[in-house]
């Protein structure tokens, strides 16, 4: 009699072949990471620092960071891999650096609120990693909101940039408005404060009246989500003041 | 001990006697029966319920949030919209505002948002599967599961899909569905909203049936070959022709082309000394083409409106002829066009085509140059244009706009994955999938008509988001539901002066009625707002009223008498039935109301932070200039203006002051005695 075996020995080989095949026609291919041509000392932000974009969101411009050998100059051709938290990604996510020694990327922010730090990093000569953090904000959707007010009605006293499309009237104002990013000035002031000073103007708190009151031109949610965005973007970051409980 | 021996061993052991196969089977039976409730009591949610209230024990609420929450499975139900969520299960904090600190899922209140969780649930805009137990099976995004769980970069596509009316909170919503219009992307694909209404291009594609008249077949090619090398705004998308096919597509545009002028009244093209050339930069901006048109600056930089077409090659591109025709009257060639009726003269027209010829670009065209072309030549290009769907878009004589040329997007976002073939090296999920069709559709075979658009990144954010909307739940949902879309205002002003708005196209900047562009201030009150003498001059010599602005009324060259038809027109037609312009008389604005409303202007409201009134002190420029809106502005308008200026022309950047009566009246005294001409040199800047 024919041992049972080698009735199985075709199919053992089929399977064989097409988990190969499956193998081979994966649809996630990898991409293969490109060899550098040179090596930096140092990374350094270019541009795209502090952006703020809604959750799960690109932001608007890319982030550009430069590598630079140990004289301060520009290396064109060093490897740079960004790495962030769960949930962040890049477009490209590695890539060596142009002739200008600068390397951009495309960031998606992750789908929580909050700070983002993310990583750029290039290999040394030494082949010890040289990296640079760079912070980013998402801002969840009561935030977004009030980002949409600020734009209409605070940014063109708070901001003191002027862009091709708004003149910035910030210096014509005396005392200079607070940027909504400045934490060290805003974060000690109060929730309740705040929405006293949007709402009444600035004499509620004995400040100028070049402060407006909004209270009749904004809803109180419409303030509410302005204080929270104030609060996103806050430089340092806003931590709210309160009651710690144990074990938590 | 054989291995035989053993099996007898535990068999007589077991089994040996009646009693002891009882008792084995008793026992094997009292454990199958604990494993139904001892899985019941490992379940995930069970482990989520009882971290929830470690977290809460401790805080000084603890006993009101203890009260409000519920143990066990959560479901909300609701049969209407078809929602059968237990999301609540686990997510046990989603409505105690008190916890706002807790940022770890899955504890994290929601953000507020303007509708209850118990009226629609949650996957009507997170996705995911709503009645499932476990947090695997509830947000799988595996390719097994139909609706996983839809990332927070998308979300808003939830709102549209009973949201038409453009809601302030869906910024990327709007602007994907903004982009799916402007970009032509609607002209091919048929894209219907929930409510059962076609979409329709927003986007003014030119007529190509008379482009022979406007621009040379090099020009052609070279823009086939790459729409955004001739200006980077350019939203024609790139449709990756070879080199013959764009050589034959040119050949058949020219050779379909015909007159726009039947008789031959076409004037020289007026000739200006060289001397004078720079008179033409100077019309150029006096006449704020800026307002509308952008050309790139020496850094690159593109300065400029976006209502009309970049310029900064236009030189290369148009023919003298046709633009001194187009200058003298651009209605005559597009009778729709949003460009104004300038009515320049001929040495303006002369000045104008110098400086536009002089913005030109060597290189854009470079060596291009195309014989006359061979009968099979014009009979290729006509296939390429029909099989391209060119006229999808644009007017061709002798070609039929073609219908469903594209799949229809009408139910995309809901389309199952496993109708779908995916590119290499993209993620397999439904957005991924939308979003690389966008940025890159030839990475789905070379054969696909689909051409390559240039957008940025949050442009392919928010169309993803758009197409995420239209899905098949959508246009099931109850109808009541639905927030439609705010209906076009077809308002058309009447007669002569009708005639003069359309002519000098005012729609393409200001709103009337419903109707119009938001480049300039809405017009709809405009007659109860100004002096009829302020509004004469102006219409004759616009002069800066927001010295902050970067877009200006331009001065359109008109003769007194269409001035004054204009200006009777608004004075008569654009009042508002509130009240009457003239109920504040002259004896109201007495000199101790007038010495009151100046420190009222000055210290307890702080106008001079936005307005300027004396030009040597003030400096905020947010608002108008006001050193003499005594002469431009009525009494009656400052009063309620100064009381509610949105309800006058909501939009307004002036905040609502809801300002008591004797305030409103002196500070409308002190503007009104403002009648000084500036001086030489002032503020105005």
């Amino acid at each position: 009699m024919k041992p049972t075996w080698m009735a199985s020995v075709p199919i053992v080989l089929a399977s064989f072949i097409l988990l190969v095949a499956d193998s081979a026609c994966d649809r996630h291919a990898t991409v293969p990471e490109e060899k550098p041509k040179a090596f930096g000392s140092a990374v350094v932000s270019i541009s795209g620092e502090k952006q703020a974009a809604g959750v799960g969101s690109q932001l608007d411009q890319p982030v550009v960071v430069q590598v630079n050998d140990a004289k301060g100059a520009a290396a064109a051709g060093a490897l740079v891999r960004f790495t962030g938290v769960r949930g962040v990604s890049f477009r490209p996510d590695r890539g060596l650096t142009g002739s200008d020694g600068q390397f951009t990327t495309i960031v998606t922010l992750g789908g929580m609120p909050g700070h983002y730090q993310i990583i750029a990093a290039t290999l040394t000569a030494a082949g010890k990693p040289a990296e640079i953090r760079i912070d980013e904000i998402a801002l969840g959707y009561q935030e977004m909101l009030g980002a949409q007010v600020s734009d209409i009605h605070c940014v063109r006293c708070h901001d003191s940039e002027s862009t091709a499309e708004r003149v910035s009237n910030h210096d014509n104002l005396d005392p200079p408005p607070h940027a909504f990013t400045d934490g060290s000035i805003l974060n000690p002031m109060t929730n309740a404060s705040l929405l006293a000073m949007i709402g009444h103007g600035g004499p509620a708190l004995n400040k100028s009246a070049e402060m407006p009151p909004y209270g009749n031109t904004l809803t109180k949610a419409e303030i509410e989500a302005l204080i929270a965005y104030l609060r996103a973007v806050a430089d340092p970051p806003y931590h709210p003041e309160g009651v710690f409980y144990a074990g938590n | 001990m054989t291995g035989k021996q053993i099996v007898t061993a535990v068999r007589q052991f077991l089994f040996g006697d009646s009693a002891r196969a009882f008792g084995t089977l008793s026992v094997t039976l009292f454990l199958l029966l604990t494993i139904v409730p001892a899985k019941d009591y490992f379940r995930e949610w069970r482990g989520y319920q009882s971290q929830y209230l470690k977290l809460i024990r401790g805080r000084g609420d603890a006993a009101t949030l203890n009260r409000r929450f519920q143990g066990g499975l959560q479901q909300i139900w609701l049969p209407e919209i078809g929602v059968v969520d237990r999301c609540t299960t686990c997510h046990t904090a989603l409505r105690e505002t008190s916890l706002a600190d807790l940022k770890a899922q899955p504890f994290r209140p929601h953000p507020p948002i303007p509708h209850k969780l118990t009226e629609f649930g949650c996957v009507l805009c997170h996705r995911g599967q709503g009645a499932a137990t476990t947090v695997e099976e509830a947000h799988s995004s595996t390719k097994s599961w139909e609706e996983p769980i839809l990332p927070a970069g998308y979300l808003e596509s939830g709102c549209g899909q009973c949201h038409l009316d453009r809601p302030r909170g869906t910024p990327k919503l709007n602007q994907g569905r903004d982009t799916l219009a402007q970009y032509g992307c609607v002209r091919c694909h048929t894209v219907k909203t929930p409510d059962g209404v076609t979409m329709t291009g927003t986007d003014d594609p030119p007529s190509l049936e008379h482009i022979a008249e406007k621009t040379s077949r090099e020009w052609i090619g070279a823009w086939l070959k790459n729409p955004q090398a001739y200006a980077a705004t350019a939203t024609m998308p790139n449709f990756q022709l070879q080199d013959e096919e764009i050589r034959d597509v040119s050949a058949f545009l020219i050779s379909q082309s015909t007159p726009y002028l039947s008789s031959p009244s076409r004037q020289a093209v007026p000739a200006i000394k060289p001397e004078d050339a720079g008179d033409g930069v100077t019309l150029y901006g006096e006449s704020f083409c800026t307002s509308c048109h952008a050309t790139q600056n020496a850094a690159g930089i593109l300065v400029g409106g976006n209502v009309g077409p970049e310029l900064t090659r236009v030189g290369s591109k148009v023919k003298p002829e046709w633009l001194a025709d187009w200058l003298r009257d651009p209605k005559t060639y597009d009778r729709d066009t949003k460009m104004p009726h300038y009515r320049f003269d001929a040495r303006q027209i002369g000045l104008l085509i110098g400086f536009l010829g002089s913005k030109s670009d060597s290189d854009f065209v470079g060596n291009l140059h195309y014989d006359a072309p061979t009968p099979q030549q014009i009979e290729h290009g006509k296939a390429v244009v029909i099989e391209r769907g060119c006229a999808a878009c644009h007017e061709i004589n002798g070609i039929k706009k073609p219908d469903n040329f594209a799949p229809e997007l009408t139910a995309v976002g809901s389309r199952p994955l496993a109708k779908i073939l995916f590119a290499p090296g993209v993620e397999h999920t439904l957005p991924d999938y939308i979003a690389s069709k966008i940025r890159n559709p030839r990475s789905f075979g070379n054969a696909l008509k689909m051409p390559q658009y240039t957008l940025a990144p949050p442009q392919v954010d928010a169309l993803v988001t758009a197409l995420l909307a239209q899905t098949e739940r959508a246009e099931r949902l109850p109808s009541f539901l639905r927030v439609a879309a705010r209906k076009p205002s077809d308002y058309r002003p009447a007669g002569k002066a009708g005639q003069l708005i359309d002519d000098m196209s005012c729609f393409s900047c200001h709103a009337i009625n419903g109707r119009g562009g938001d480049m300039a201030s809405d017009l709809t009150w405009e007659g109860t707002s100004v002096q009829r003498a302020w509004l004469v001059n102006f219409l004759k010599n616009p002069s800066t009223l927001r010295p902050a602005l970067i877009r200006r009324m331009p001065r359109f060259n008109m003769t007194d008498a269409e001035a004054n038809t204009l200006a009777d027109y608004i004075m008569t037609v654009y009042q508002t039935p509130e009240f009457d312009r003239d109920e504040i008389g002259e004896s109201r604005l007495g000199a101790a109301e007038i010495e009151r409303g100046r420190g009222l202007f000055y210290s307890k409201y702080a106008c001079q932070s936005c307005h300027i009134v004396d030009p040597a002190k003030d400096k905020g420029y947010i608002g108008p200039t006001l050193t003499q809106v005594g002469t431009r502005l009525n009494a009656a308008w400052i009063f309620h203006w100064l009381k509610n200026a949105q309800s006058l022309r909501p939009g307004s950047l002036e905040p609502v002051w809801n300002m008591n009566d004797t305030d409103a009246q002196a500070i409308a005294a002190f503007l009104m005695a403002q009648r000084n001409a500036p001086r030489a040199g002032g503020a105005q800047k």
